[in-house]
């Protein structure tokens, strides 16, 4: 029915990477849920020659729960993030961004480096990750490295990370005292919709002023892509309506959205401003 | 040619061989080993209608590559129960007029189970979320939703068996 490939399915991380790494000119693709990798063979729009299944790579899985830090294996599942009630306590913007996320069969087995790794900007894991400084792990026989999730995107469906690359973890730190971070998915359904407007905020308030604040947009560019002017608005401040908003207006001018089948550029674009302030307000009003 | 390989499937408790290339989706495989009750629907995620349990988890059986579920426990709607002894989910089907077509069906009581299994005691708002990735073109869902929960109330009523 599409394209015939090899698959290797090795039993520890070693034989991925060296699977990976021994590609002799063939396209070689790593596959772990398969629910993006699978639907784009059959459109055609990824030709692998060998694909490398994780499914027995068990170095991916578990997360874990650190003093200072927070990190997910790569194999981590959608529904794995929904199960966890420490991360429902540390990411409440992970587990709203999870809850919506596809459908159920596509939360059993999609994995949160795969959502990652798509480059979709309309991933819905990656705002919220953004707004916690998520950092991941790269892995290659080559060696190890680490990049912040916010460098990893290069344009639209372009990535860092290298053919021969796996994203093994995913980690970030835990957030101060009186933090808060939200997610809000605009979609014209909640059940297993294509993000409209995604918009994740991360706050953090001491003494009164905001101390950290994060903003991360979704569908609204060729990538996920963080606010930073409006970040740095709302930074070393006591944070009032006027401030607020202003710091929405700058989100809205970050972002550079399309007409598509499911909004306008405009409608993105208002959206955007309306859900940053709103998410902010709601987030400052409960730590401040 | 791509290689094939023998693998050895779980369906339903027996033991079933079958060779296949690497590209051969499980819901491919379990169809050419005559589990006819597995349907394809869209191929993308997004329909549930191929929906089958991989070792107690619902998967689409679409997305998922067959050597990769070697091994594993594969359960289709007719290794719940059949019409002789059927599964709480399928008489609460049946009873409640939930089915028109009939297609979407085995993949609902699949996520059902699933949804049922996670929570013995589902909301309502907990089964819609379950059933995100079903689809029925037909009824709407009204009664859908209303034959699972009459599951569930008889499935904790009959002390949890399933």
């Amino acid at each position: 029915m599409y394209a015939p490939f090899q698959l290797d399915i090795p039993t520890d991380l070693n034989g991925a990477l060296a699977a990976l790494a021994n590609g002799g000119g063939e396209t070689v693709l790593p596959i772990a849920g398969g629910t993006n990798l699978i639907v784009d063979i059959r459109a055609k729009r990824e030709r692998p020659d060998r694909m490398v299944g994780l499914g027995e790579v068990d170095e991916l899985l578990g997360m874990e729960f650190g003093a200072e830090h927070i990190s997910l294996g790569g194999r981590t599942t959608v529904s794995d993030l929904l199960r966890s009630p420490e991360i429902a306590r540390e990411a409440p913007s992970l587990i709203e961004a999870a809850r919506l996320f596809g459908g159920l069969m596509v939360r059993n087995t999609g994995t949160v480096a795969g959502n990652i790794a798509s480059g979709s900007p309309a991933a819905d894991l990656v705002p919220p990750l953004l707004v916690l400084d998520a950092e991941l792990t790269l892995a290659s026989e080559s060696g190890t490295r680490t990049l912040a999730l916010d460098d990893y995107y290069l344009g639209y469906k372009q990535d860092a990370r290298r053919p021969d690359e796996l994203i093994t973890r995913i980690a970030w730190p835990r957030l101060p005292e009186n933090s808060a971070n939200t997610f809000y998915k605009l979609a014209r359904r909640k059940g297993d919709a294509i993000t409209v407007t995604g918009v994740a905020v991360a706050l953090s308030v001491a003494d009164g002023t905001c101390t950290r604040a994060r903003i991360a947009l979704a569908s609204v560019a060729p990538i996920v892509l963080r606010a930073k002017q409006a970040e740095a608005a709302l930074e070393g401040r006591a944070l009032t309506p006027a401030l607020i908003a202003e710091a929405a207006e700058a989100a809205a001018e970050t972002c550079t959205p399309i007409d598509d089948i499911r909004a306008s550029a405009g409608y993105r674009r208002h959206t955007v401003e309306a859900l940053t302030r709103r998410l902010v307000t709601q987030a400052w009003n409960r730590l401040a | 040619m791509p290689e094939t390989r023998t693998i050895t499937l779980r369906i339903n408790g027996r033991e079933e061989d079958g060779r296949f290339p690497a590209h051969r989706t499980l819901l491919e495989a379990l169809r050419h080993l005559g589990h006819m009750e597995v349907k394809c629907g869209c191929e993308k995620g997004d329909c549930g209608a191929c929906a089958v349990l991989l070792d107690g988890m619902a998967v689409d059986s679409c997305l998922t590559l067959a050597w990769m579920a070697a091994g594993k426990e594969v359960t289709t709607v007719s290794g719940l129960g059949d019409l002789d002894s059927p599964h709480p989910l399928q008489r609460a089907f049946a009873d409640g007029g939930a089915a028109q077509c009939g297609y979407c069906i085995p993949g609902i009581i699949i996520a059902a189970k699933a949804i049922i299994d996670d929570n013995p005691e589902p909301s309502e708002d907990d089964i819609r979320l379950g059933l995100s990735g079903n689809l029925c073109r037909c009824t709407g869902y009204t009664k859908i939703f209303e034959a699972i929960a009459d599951a569930a109330d008889e499935m904790r009523a009959e002390g949890g068996a399933s």
